[in-house]
């Protein structure tokens, strides 16, 4: 921690960065990413899960290369600010859960916090419902955090320890440039690929890469996170990280009315349905999920870029929670809930409340 | 003037617990350790809010400590 004036963390600094966010991720569209999923992570996460064969739906096999950006853009900024620190153990396995958890419940909805908010920026009115979802799942959290839960205080690591998770990140770089896609193949090498559905619709490497660095680079140092701008807002009563989560939709907004993207309505929105029950439940236990470990999914990738291994457990708790959703029907499609999406949700949301009571620590 | 160790946690915990110190009503300065860049940006904004003022007094890498004053 240096003791420099770290301008993107103040409120202007924010906007920015969510002005930044929206405009990259419409234009990520633009350049051949799914409709309203310039960026996902859940999305993108869940692909890569795919890529390497640990679900086997078809249409969402591909190494997201915004994903590998976001860790690795975060990783230069945090070494370049002296935010990088290797930490851990502060309650592995149970961010791991929490992360499963997350997942599987952001695909009920079909898409993280970011997704939802360019779905909104998109005209997908589903999104609205999705999003009363996620702010009542974090509600519910920060009524765990009044309370005194905490999963604990991380230790310092060995450096080597912080570097673990963006070198992971570097590896899937790696296998996606020894084995390329292959135009009509679904595999290449060791690797998926998607013929047709989300999964095949990507920008170019390049871009996906780049646009993933500079986000990851900006929001490390701004801290932005959408699960952090509603409880704050809950919490504390502080707008901060919220400005930047609107500024966000708006940048989003005017990107995609420019670049004819966006379509407003709630039936045949891409990559989405629009049973709301499961829409608002699915979003909640993600929610709820996100508040527990501190972070959406997007800022868990910055703070594992940060040398964050507990973060780092969270996102990997995500892909095998993907793998998890697709594997035993949990996540939605275009035509609804999965078959077993809804009992998922139940169950989901029982743990959840466990770990939130279990976690309660005398002040 | 109270004394807090908020090393290790992140936020929002250091922010709830420097937060419930200053609303306590009890002591006007408060003294709190922590380790994470992002916490101190936090609780300087809380701070702000409720009409404190936060100085960083040490910093020794990655751990700093800060006073909060009532203004």
């Amino acid at each position: 921690m240096r003791n420099s004036k770290n301008l993107f963390a103040t409120t202007g600094g924010v906007v920015v960065v969510g002005l930044a966010i929206g405009l990259l991720a419409s234009l990520l569209q633009h350049l051949g990413n799914p409709a309203n999923m310039g960026i996902c992570v859940a999305c993108f996460e869940r692909d890569i899960a795919g890529a390497i064969g640990l679900h086997r739906a078809a249409i969402v096999q591909y190494i997201r290369p915004e994903i590998i950006g976001l860790v690795l853009g975060s990783l230069v900024a945090a070494m370049l600010s002296g935010d990088f620190k290797a930490r851990g153990g502060s309650a592995p396995i149970q961010r791991f859960l929490l992360g499963m958890l997350a997942i599987i419940g952001a695909l009920v909805f079909l898409g993280c916090p970011w997704r939802a908010l360019l779905r909104l920026a998109g005209g997908d009115w589903n999104a609205i419902v999705g999003l009363f979802g996620l702010a009542a799942g974090i509600f519910i959290g920060t009524l765990f955090l009044r309370n005194g839960y905490s999963l604990g205080s991380s230790n310092r690591q060995p450096s080597f320890s912080g570097y673990v998770f963006p070198l992971l990140m570097v590896g899937l770089l790696i296998l996606m440039l020894i084995f390329p896609q292959v135009p009509g193949e679904d595999k290449s090498g060791i690797l998926f690929y998607s013929l047709k559905g989300p999964g095949s619709m990507h920008a170019p490497l390049l871009a996906s890469l780049g646009i993933g660095l500079v986000i990851g680079f900006i929001a490390q140092r701004s801290r932005f996170c959408t699960m952090g701008a509603l409880r704050d807002l809950f919490l504390f009563r502080q707008t901060h990280l919220l400005l930047g989560v609107i500024a966000l939709v708006v940048a989003a907004f005017a990107a995609n009315l420019a670049l004819g993207q966006f379509n407003p309505g709630f039936t045949g929105q891409p990559v989405a349905h629009d049973d709301a029950l499961w829409n608002f439940s699915g979003m909640l236990m993600a929610g709820l999920a996100f508040a527990l470990a501190g972070g959406c999914p997007g800022r868990q990738l910055f703070m594992s870029g940060e040398g964050d291994s507990d973060a780092a457990i969270f996102a990997l708790g995500m892909i095998a929670g993907a793998a998890v959703s697709h594997n035993f029907g949990l996540a939605s499609s275009g035509a609804g809930a999965g078959p077993n999406g809804p009992i998922a949700v139940g169950i989901g949301m029982v743990i959840l409340l466990i770990i939130g009571f279990a976690n309660r620590k005398k002040a | 003037m109270k004394k807090i160790d908020a090393k290790g946690l992140s936020c929002p915990q250091p922010m709830l617990m420097a937060k419930k110190a200053m609303e306590a009503g009890t002591d006007d300065k408060i003294e709190i350790q922590v380790d994470c860049a992002a916490s101190v940006e936090n609780i300087g904004r809380a701070a702000k809010q409720i009409g404190w003022n936060l100085t960083v007094l040490s910093q020794d890498g990655d751990e700093a400590v800060v006073e909060l004053n009532k203004r």
